[in-house]
């Protein structure tokens, strides 16, 4: 951890509802480059929400706070180009989209990124090669290319084409959602293959966790608690550890700190 | 939430492509029918009695028939009195005799809908005939197909060249009397294509008609008759274009294949007539008889239609399975867009023993567009051993539009075995935001969708034509997602 990286992502306390009910709750985050934060928390604490509404995932009001990505209001840009800039999320439920290739998802999602940063777009036969490789470090099976999207893959091939799809699109900012949960441990650990490669000094990484075992493999910079819609514990490593042992109940609001 | 999520109910607005008018004198009798007017229609083409005596007839008991009413969708009263049955390019005494003597105005109008009629054809290795209005126009690589043994020609031409099986033919599968507009067909349709593969031929390449509606106040009616002979294979596609006009204008067109012992026939059409404003102004009525008779044992009848355009479809192309062993098909995909009203299916009619048909149906609304599927799986006491897969998927696009599904059944026989699926779906929040977190537009990420949707069906057409129909419902679709 270092606080010379850039800023990459500043939220400041950020309020948001879903319907009537009050999710996040005056949230404060900044992560910087080079960095990989985890956070965690009981359910129904907001984790999810606070990994949609940076997306741009429909369905959430921000009622006040703000959210700074590398200098620009995120809460202002479509999703798609905040996807193209570089925020990638992988999804918790990866969704299936029927007879849609799962190759021909991945060129149009690289070749939009691509124009928008004004670089050539990738031909099919650049494309497969490059594809390829990011399947084979994966451990994909290359048949699930022309398989549809998600379409009948099991939960492990859901989230590992999750993974290889960021390192595919190589963003700045990685937010992934519940990534390791109902993995099994093979699973698990090329997962965490997978995000330790993407480890870069330009990149940051949030790990949005329940369970401290994935942080067994992937080692995070800071570690976040989530309850009540706000961060109400931050520190390193030793503090995932420390919930895996003590669990949450004594970091909820209205509980007195240990 | 401060970004905006694209409304899906907003994605539907893009002007039709094809909505052009080519300035060119043409020969257009005047509007209204009796059977002076079915004398002259003859006349004019030089039929042979056998030929004005088939449209009399035709035309007599169409007097006695009324409009079907069962389909649904809703339009005011056609008057028929108001169309012009004849309209043709003005031309030299007999007609062109080559593509150079075809007026240019005529070529330079395929060449915008991007129809290869001249010899650059020949890398594409599609034979074309292309209808302009109610006559045909050029047909191209007819000496190669001929060296076959191929007959491919204009149905006039048809007419007076190849009497015998025209006659033979003619009206054997779809009857005078069958319904209103395969009756109204029969009585004024002035040309259309006509197929003929000899025995034991395979056909060498693809065939394609490509249909133009340009003048105005005039209905089209082409007839087509593909005659497959035993031991055979012919894949014909047909195409549908029409400018953009106010009025509705009427199509109603007769196909009729006959595929003999072990002859295969596939047939695909992508019609794309023009659908009528976004409000449901103008637009073609498409009202269209198509019918397979697979005649002999062990043919094989395929249809793929790719349905994008008009203001109103009513068509059910379908297979009459009477030789033991026959196989029958229908793949679609339909779009209703706007206010489109699309009321298509199939019949499989199975009568010989051992028969099978699939049926594939993709319907996709949006706008205030109503897709139905009708059909009809029948099966008749001696058709043993029968079987049939019917899949029926619709897709729904803003909470204005219909889908609807009147799927029939008629087993007679105890040995057959009938499946029907039916899904309907729309395309989920979840889906189009995932999409977009991957930086694919939100137009792209629904084309994606639904091309994804239309897939078991477009993996059925030629590849040139798979091509274009994706292009096709891209543009169809364009504007859907705001």
């Amino acid at each position: 951890m270092s606080d010379d990286g850039q800023l990459i992502l500043e939220v400041r306390d950020l309020v948001v509802r879903a319907g009537d009910r009050l999710i996040l709750d005056g949230l404060s985050l900044a992560v910087r480059a080079g960095e990989v934060h985890a956070i965690m928390g009981p359910n129904g604490s907001g984790k999810s929400t606070l990994t949609g509404v940076l997306a741009g995932r429909p369905g959430f009001e921000v009622v006040s706070g703000s959210a700074t990505y590398l200098g620009r209001d995120l809460l202002a840009m479509a999703p798609e180009l905040r996807a193209r800039e570089g925020l990638f999320l992988a999804f918790q439920y990866p969704v299936e989209i029927p007879g849609v290739n799962n190759v021909y998802l991945l060129k149009a999602a690289l070749n939009a990124q691509r124009k928008h940063r004004g670089l050539p777009e990738l031909d099919a036969f650049e494309f497969l090669n490059l594809v390829r490789a990011k399947l084979a470090s994966m451990r994909m099976d290359e048949t699930l290319l022309n398989r549809g999207v998600n379409e009948g893959f099991s939960g492990g091939e859901k989230k590992r084409n999750e993974i290889m799809q960021m390192s595919l699109l190589e963003p700045t900012l990685a937010l992934l959602d519940e990534t390791d949960s109902g993995l099994d441990i093979d699973a698990l650990k090329v997962v965490a293959e997978g995000v330790n490669a993407m480890r870069a000094p330009s990149r940051a990484i949030v790990l949005v966790t329940h369970y401290q075992r994935l942080l067994d493999h992937v080692v995070p910079d800071q570690v976040h608690v989530l309850a009540g819609g706000r961060i109400v514990k931050s520190g390193g490593r030793e503090l995932a550890l420390e919930l895996e042992r003590r669990g949450y109940d004594w970091l909820r609001p209205g509980t007195a700190a240990a | 939430m401060s970004a905006k999520q694209p409304e899906l109910e907003t994605l539907v607005a893009r002007k039709y492509r094809h909505g052009f008018v080519t300035d060119i004198a043409s020969d257009t009798v005047a509007p209204g029918l009796d059977e002076d007017v079915i004398r002259l229609i003859s006349a004019k083409k030089n039929e042979p009695a056998f030929m004005l005596d088939w449209r009399l007839k035709a035309y007599r008991r169409w007097m006695r028939m009324t409009e079907p009413a069962w389909a649904h969708v809703h339009y005011p009263p056609i008057d028929f009195q108001a169309i012009s049955y004849f309209s043709a390019p003005k031309q030299g005494k007999d007609g062109p005799k080559s593509l150079a003597e075809v007026d240019p105005k005529l070529l330079e109008t395929y060449d915008k809908l991007g129809i290869p009629l001249h010899e650059r054809a020949r890398l594409a290795g599609v034979a074309v005939d292309a209808v302009f209005d109610s006559v045909s126009v050029a047909t191209t690589f007819k000496e190669r197909l001929a060296e076959a043994g191929v007959i491919f020609c204009p149905f006039s031409e048809a007419v007076q060249n190849h009497p015998a099986i025209v006659e033979k033919y003619l009206g054997s599968v779809v009857p005078v009397g069958d319904n209103f507009y395969a009756a109204l067909n029969s009585a004024v349709f002035t040309d259309g294509s006509f197929v003929f593969v000899p025995k034991g031929v395979r056909c060498p390449m693809e065939l394609s008609t490509y249909f133009r509606i340009n003048a105005a106040k005039t209905g089209q009616f082409e007839r087509t008759l593909i005659i497959a002979e035993e031991a055979t294979y012919v894949s014909y596609l047909e195409g549908c274009t029409a400018p953009q006009r106010d009025e509705n204008q009427l199509h109603a067109a007769v196909v009729e294949l006959v595929a003999l012992e072990d002859a295969q026939i596939k047939y695909s059409t992508v019609q794309n007539w023009y659908p009528g404003d976004e409000h449901g102004v103008g637009g073609i009525y498409n009202f269209v008889t198509k019918r397979g008779d697979c005649r002999g044992r062990n043919s094989k009848i395929s249809w793929t239609q790719v349905e994008t355009g008009s203001a109103i479809t009513w068509k059910y192309p379908s297979c009459i399975l009477r030789g033991d062993g026959s196989v029958g098909e229908f793949h679609s995909v339909a779009l209703a867009n706007h206010r489109q009203q699309a009321d298509t299916g199939t019949k499989m009619i199975h009568m010989g023993r051992n028969t099978s048909s699939t049926i594939i149906s993709k319907g996709i609304s949006a706008g205030h567009g109503q897709n139905a599927y009708r059909g009809l799986v029948k099966v008749l006491p001696g058709a043993d051993g029968a079987r049939n897969h019917t899949q029926c998927d619709s897709l729904l696009m803003g909470p204005d539009c219909g889908a609807h599904t009147f799927p029939y059944i008629e087993v007679r026989n105890p040995t057959a075995v009938v499946e029907h699926e039916a899904t309907t779906s729309k395309i989920s929040d979840d889906q189009l935001f995932y999409c977009l977190q991957r930086g694919i537009s939100a137009e792209d990420a629904v084309n994606m969708i639904v091309n994804g949707f239309c897939r078991e069906v477009f993996r059925e057409l030629p590849m040139e034509f798979a091509v274009e129909a994706q292009n096709l419902l891209a543009v169809s679709l364009e504007g859907a997602v705001g």
